[in-house]
C-alpha cells in the first residue's frame, strides 16, 4: 500500500516534471523555480530526468552548428534543375 | 566543403550577393546554393524523414527563391528567408502526405498524461567529454527521425532551427499551448529514445 508521504512525493514529481520544460526554457516564475529546485535537490528520480534531458538538448543544439553534408548527387541534380550546369565539373554532367 | 567548387568570396557581403541575385546573375545563384543548400536540405530531411521528399523540397526552395528574389526586402537575413521557404515547402509535403494516409493512431494531445517520466535511468555519459563525433550525430539524427511526425516538426523548428515557441506555433498553424505540449512530449520522448545509448 502506498503511504501518504509516498503518494504526495509522486504528486510533487508529476508537478515538477510538468514544469520542467518551462524551467529549462527560463520561463518559470522565480517562486516556482525555487520550489522545483528544492524538489530536485531531494528527488533522485527527477534529478536524473532533468540531467539527462538537459544533456539531450545540449547535444541537439550542437546539431545546429553543423548541418549534415549535402550528398554530392543531390547537389549535382539541384544545379541541373537550376540550369547551372556550367558550374558542374564536366565529368559529372 | 565537398562537391561542386564555387568561390564564395566573389561577393564581399550578403547585400552584394542579393543585389547580384536580383539582377539574375547565375554565379550569384550558384553561390547562394553552395552556401545555403546544406542547411535547407537538413531542415527538409529532418522534417520529412525521407530523402526523396527532402530533395524535392530542396529544389522547390531554390526555384521559389530565384523566382521571388525581387520580392525579398532584406528585412531578415537571406538564410532566414530561405529557411522559411524551405519550412513552408516541407509543411506542404507533410500536408500532401497526410491527405494520402489518414492515420488512426496519432496521439491525442492532453496537457498531462505523459507516461514517459517513470523510466529514470542515469547516464554515465557526459556530453562535455565528447566532441560531436559522427557516431553521436548518427544516433541523434536517428532518434529525431523516430519521433512521430507531429512531435518531430515542432521539435525540429524549435530546437534545431531555433524558432521561438510562438513562431513555431504560427508556422504550423497550431496554438502556442499545443506547440508547448508537443515540444514537451518530443523532448521527453527523445530523451527516452537516447537513453539506451548513454547508460
Amino acid at each position: 500500500m502506498i503511504s501518504q508521504h509516498q503518494h504526495r512525493h509522486e504528486n510533487d514529481c508529476q508537478e515538477v516534471l510538468s514544469h520542467l520544460n518551462d524551467y529549462i526554457d527560463g520561463e518559470l516564475s522565480p517562486e516556482l523555480c525555487m520550489e522545483l529546485e528544492a524538489h530536485l535537490a531531494v528527488c533522485q528520480d527527477c534529478r536524473v530526468v532533468f540531467d539527462t534531458l538537459s544533456k539531450t538538448l545540449y547535444l541537439v543544439h550542437k546539431l545546429r552548428e553543423s548541418p549534415p553534408e549535402l550528398p554530392e548527387t543531390v547537389e549535382y541534380r539541384l544545379f541541373a534543375v537550376m540550369n547551372l550546369e556550367q558550374f558542374v565539373p564536366k565529368k559529372r554532367k | 566543403m565537398t562537391g561542386i567548387e564555387i568561390d564564395l568570396d566573389i561577393y564581399p557581403d550578403e547585400a552584394s550577393l542579393v543585389e547580384a541575385l536580383k539582377s539574375g546573375d547565375p554565379e550569384a545563384c550558384a553561390c547562394m546554393i553552395k552556401q545555403y543548400a546544406p542547411r535547407v536540405y537538413a531542415i527538409a530531411i529532418r522534417m520529412l524523414n525521407d530523402p526523396d521528399d527532402a530533395e524535392e523540397v530542396l529544389q522547390e526552395t531554390f526555384i521559389s527563391a530565384c523566382k521571388n528574389i525581387k520580392k525579398f526586402e532584406e528585412r531578415s537575413a537571406l538564410g532566414t528567408w530561405l529557411h522559411r521557404i524551405a519550412t513552408n515547402a516541407a509543411l506542404m509535403h507533410l500536408r500532401k502526405r497526410k491527405r494520402r494516409e489518414v492515420s488512426l493512431d496519432e496521439p491525442i494531445e492532453t496537457q498531462g498524461g505523459d507516461d514517459v517520466y517513470r523510466e529514470v535511468q542515469d547516464w554515465t555519459f557526459s556530453p562535455d567529454d565528447h566532441a560531436m563525433n559522427s557516431e553521436i550525430r548518427d544516433i541523434l539524427e536517428k532518434a529525431i527521425a523516430e519521433l512521430p511526425e507531429t512531435l518531430r516538426t515542432v521539435f525540429v523548428l524549435r530546437e534545431i532551427e531555433g524558432y521561438s515557441t510562438e513562431e513555431t506555433a504560427q508556422i504550423l498553424g497550431i496554438s502556442v499551448s499545443a506547440a508547448k505540449v508537443r515540444l514537451h512530449r518530443a523532448r521527453l520522448r527523445l530523451r527516452q529514445l537516447l537513453s539506451p545509448y548513454f547508460t
